[in-house]
């Protein structure tokens, strides 16, 4: 096959590390705002009719939803193999923890109304809350961990070391700054999860939606900004030195790193990132007041655009960093060492630009059909059938 | 055996895969199932194949949410648990992981929820396409995860890179067609239609056992046993393909599934049974049937199959052969571009066996340094434990047949004689549901547990795999899995009973007023047609 040729391997991985971050954030933005319910739920909804108006707002979606989360998993899988190894096993207990939430969520979503016990159902609810919460939470922990690099190392054969014993590796992801990342995410989630209730529900689940989600987008910025202070004072960057390739084979031990004063060195560099940090205030900001304010539909979007500014901002910052090593650089993932081959990007490119219009295609269709708010006779008349 | 952070992990991977498997052969062919009745009650406006669809869609929906949830685990383990391997053959075997989420999940999980929800929201015509739209995405997502796990068993189109350490793909669509896939993908998605007819019938007879739904029961063992007639004989010709295509990629499997320690002159005798033994190498009471493993794998009366003993002496040969591979890599590590074009040339013409060098590394840490005896022990280890594999297969092969059996009888029952069907035959219906599942399960049992000591086969031995984990974490997530699993299992099969006890849903109105229609329409014609259900 010599078609793969006609892009430069450069280029492919530069694509790559945008698809990624597009699935992340395609994932945030879908599957942000049913963790965001689920986080939410114990909160806005206290009836049986409420929780049921609340979890049937993303009864028929959130499965679709998910499914960025895991193609997200296999995107990496596939692009970025050595991303894949180190992160999912170094994150090891962390990982089994938003696993396990994963797996509660389907079941607690399909089994939650099948029997009338309230005890039944009130067991359910906290699991829906739990598998809502603690990813949304673990989610940003872990980036904020990756900002500050990951102890880990490579052996000449490429097998990855931990440094540290094995609580360490879990507990000490708890760390000041992780998380505070951790309640950037998680009150992020929760802000969208607010704007998602405000525009699908109505009466009193949306008025405590929208109360609690005007704090949680206040928070989101603030704790935002305080990390972003903290890391132009407090925490060192990473950057290659010497002389390297951008098209090489994707070998970590074939490049130098160095740590730096401060990530925040690549806006002197690059000034037009900052346009996603102010992405990210200025969109939590009017969430903040658009649910003040009552407004449906626009709070949503602002509140999307929040979480894209959000997240971009981190990967833009960092780039060409995808999974820097603090305990010994040399071992750090960039974009320029930890990719799949030239003719593997090159194929799942194309299979991606075939499939993903088609997926997003059929979503929008879905959201289509299932457009209109979830009301408390919705519920009682098709009690079999909804959640 | 040493009980090591290898076999915990193995353990763990078999645990959750397994689990797994319960749930997916359900949802392949249930989902195709229920699609079918949608069809017909689109064509026929009749109300009872409208119930028997959402009677039947509840049943999946409650199997596909546990399905969907262990297969997220199966996803993250390889990175989890098997980190070396994921970087080592990741930029393969992602590749068709990915392309399962983009073309099958996000289409199975977009529209499931439309399936449920949208009763009321869509014309009936639409929601039949949903209904196949699932059914569909279910079953792509098999031939993804299959592709994928077809090239563990016979690694095509992919080849060693020296400076990155790992393998790399050379031509995807060798990938794609592998034929040990294609035949893999055949085989077990009828294997899912074989449990989900099985289910049904089984389901429906306890249901005419107490003269409950009957009408609803009838049609539906009508169905079913007519697409698992179709499967059934389906599952068995394509297991027969996997047979024959392992005989040319996976011979030391297919030696082992059938106790051969020695070469045969061709056409090899079948050991119908008999008792493998892994010390002496010879097998106890075999009952042969002459000429027929020299059919059934090489299809032909002249093709010798090799036995254990040759194979174990080939794989010494490529232990020695991967040596030289691996001296002139950790040359071509240290000079990269500036390596020596004779060095380079050894690596070439010897890197097909470096995975045997590593097969060393359990023994000591630079294969280099491999006594003797080590080379040996290696090549013995290439030879999987053969007794498990023998009666598995054994016992599957025979569930198979008994599933032609059974379905051909519910079939010929169904379709000559009135859809009546005696009381014992359907006892014996309601008893066999669990035989698919166990066949299913025996099935990848010999499938995974017969490329041992491989991950990758010849490629990448399990040992190396694994992560670096300590003990500690993997027996934390292990307990954590069963005692999760457990619980699951059990809301699922009490959630399970409980509907199925409770029996459909019957819109009383919708019915009746359908049975109107339909008298008032016979009767302008034939003032004696019985009226519909």
């Amino acid at each position: 096959m010599i078609l793969h040729d006609l892009m430069s391997y450069e280029l492919l991985r530069v694509i790559w590390w945008l698809l990624l971050g597009i699935l992340l954030i395609g994932f945030a933005l879908t599957d942000g705002f049913d963790m965001g319910v689920g986080a939410l739920l114990p909160f806005v909804a206290k009836s049986d009719v409420e929780r049921r108006i609340a979890i049937n707002t993303v009864g028929p979606v959130w499965e679709g939803n998910q499914v960025w989360f895991i193609v997200g998993g296999a995107a990496i899988f596939a692009a970025w193999p050595p991303l894949y190894a180190v992160s999912f096993s170094g994150f090891y207990l962390a990982m089994f923890v938003i696993l396990a939430a994963l797996i509660v969520r389907p079941v607690a979503f399909k089994y939650r109304s099948k029997r009338d016990d309230p005890r039944w159902r009130s067991t359910w609810d906290w699991a829906l809350f739990a598998s809502g919460a603690l990813p949304a939470l673990l989610f940003g922990v872990a980036v904020g961990n990756v900002i500050q690099g990951v102890p880990f190392r490579f052996t000449d054969d490429l097998h990855t070391i931990y440094e540290g014993v094995w609580y360490m590796k879990f507990i000490g992801l708890l760390d000041p700054f992780s998380v505070l990342a951790g309640v950037v995410s998680l009150s992020m989630l929760v802000m969208h999860g607010s704007a998602w209730l405000t525009l699908k529900a109505e009466g009193i689940v949306q008025t405590r939606a929208r109360a609690i989600g005007s704090v949680a987008a206040l928070i989101a910025v603030g704790a935002y900004m305080v990390a972003g202070v903290w890391l132009a004072v407090g925490i060192e960057g990473f950057r290659i030195v010497g002389e390297y390739v951008t098209d090489g084979p994707s070998n970590p031990l074939h490049f130098e790193v160095a740590r730096t004063s401060s990530w925040l060195v690549a806006y002197a560099e690059r000034p037009w990132i900052a346009i996603a940090p102010v992405m990210g205030v200025l969109g939590g900001l009017l969430t903040f007041l658009g649910l003040r304010a009552g407004r449906e539909l626009s709070t949503l979007l602002v509140s999307k655009f929040a979480i894209f500014g959000v997240i971009s901002s981190v990967g833009l910052t960092m780039f060409p960093f995808i999974m820097p090593s603090s305990s010994d650089p040399q071992s750090s993932l960039t974009v320029w060492n930890s990719s799949s081959s030239h003719l593997t990007l090159f194929i799942m490119l194309v299979s991606i630009a075939i499939f993903m219009p088609l997926v997003l295609m059929y979503t929008a269709w879905v959201y289509k059909v299932l457009w209109g708010k979830v009301t408390e006779t919705d519920v009682s008349e098709n009690s079999h059938s909804v959640y | 055996m040493e009980f090591g952070i290898v076999e915990l992990s193995r353990l763990q991977f078999a645990v959750t895969a397994m689990y797994h498997f319960l749930f997916v052969p359900l949802t392949l062919g249930l989902s195709i199932l229920v699609a079918i009745m949608e069809t017909v009650y689109v064509m026929t406006n009749r109300p009872i194949w409208r119930q028997m669809t959402k009677f039947w869609g509840m049943l999946f929906g409650i199997n596909f949410a546990l399905g969907v949830a262990t297969g997220i685990t199966m996803e993250f383990q390889f990175g989890m648990n098997w980190s070396y391997y994921s970087h080592y053959v990741g930029d393969i075997f992602g590749a068709p992981l990915a392309m399962e989420g983009l073309m099958a999940f996000f289409l199975e999980a977009t529209f499931v929820g439309l399936f449920f929800f949208g009763w009321d929201k869509l014309s009936k015509v639409a929601h039949l396409v949903v209904a196949w739209l699932v059914a569909i995405g279910s079953n792509f997502s098999a031939l993804w995860i299959l592709i994928a796990n077809g090239w563990m068993q016979n690694p095509v189109g992919a080849e060693f890179n020296p400076m990155t350490m790992r393998m790399e793909m050379t031509d995807f669509f060798a990938v794609l067609f592998n034929e040990v896939a294609q035949a893999k993908f055949v085989h077990t998605v009828s294997a899912g239609y074989v449990t989900a007819s099985v289910f049904v019938i089984g389901v429906s007879a306890w249901y005419l056992l107490r003269s409950r739904h009957v009408e609803l029961a009838r049609r539906s063992i009508t169905v079913a046993a007519a697409f698992g007639l179709a499967s059934a004989f389906s599952v068995v010709l394509l297991g027969d393909e996997s047979g024959y295509s392992a005989t040319h990629s996976q011979k030391m499997k297919l030696a082992a599934i059938e106790a051969m320690w020695e070469t045969h002159d061709a056409p090899a005798p079948f050991n119908l049974i008999g008792f493998p033994d892994q010390e002496t190498r010879e097998t106890h009471y075999a009952i042969e049937i002459p000429w027929a493993m020299g059919l059934i794998g090489t299809r032909s009366l002249t093709t010798e199959i090799p036995g254990i003993n040759d194979l174990v002496a080939t794989a010494e040969t490529r232990i020695r052969s991967g040596l030289i591979a691996y001296e002139a890599l950790l040359d071509v590590r240290v000079h990269r571009d500036e390596t020596d074009p004779a060095v380079m040339a050894t690596f070439e013409e010897h890197s097909a066996d470096l995975g045997f060098a590593f097969l060393l590394k359990k023994y000591v840490d630079n294969p280099l340094e491999a006594t003797e005896a080590q080379i040996q022990a290696a090549a013995n280890d290439t030879v999987p434990t053969v007794w498990p594999l023998f009666w598995a297969f054994r016992l599957m092969v025979g569930l198979g047949f008994g599933f032609i059996a059974t379905m051909a009888y519910f079939f010929y029952r169904a379709s000559f004689k009135g859809m009546n069907f005696p009381r014992p035959a359907l006892h014996l219906a309601v008893w066999m549901i669990p035989a698919p599942w166990i066949a299913a399960e025996l099935g990848w049992f010999v499938a995974e547990y017969g490329r041992q000591p491989w991950t990758v086969d010849g490629v990448l031995p399990t040992a190396m795999s694994v992560s670096a984990l300590s003990m500690t974490e993997v027996a934390l997530t292990l307990s954590g899995f069963v005692i999760f699993y457990t619980i699951l299992f059990i809301v699922e099969m009490g959630l399970m009973l409980k509907y199925i006890r409770k029996g459909p849903y019957q819109d009383v109105t919708e019915t009746e007023a359908w049975n109107k229609r339909h008298t008032d329409r016979l009767a302008g014609r034939d003032a004696f047609a019985a009226p519909g259900e």
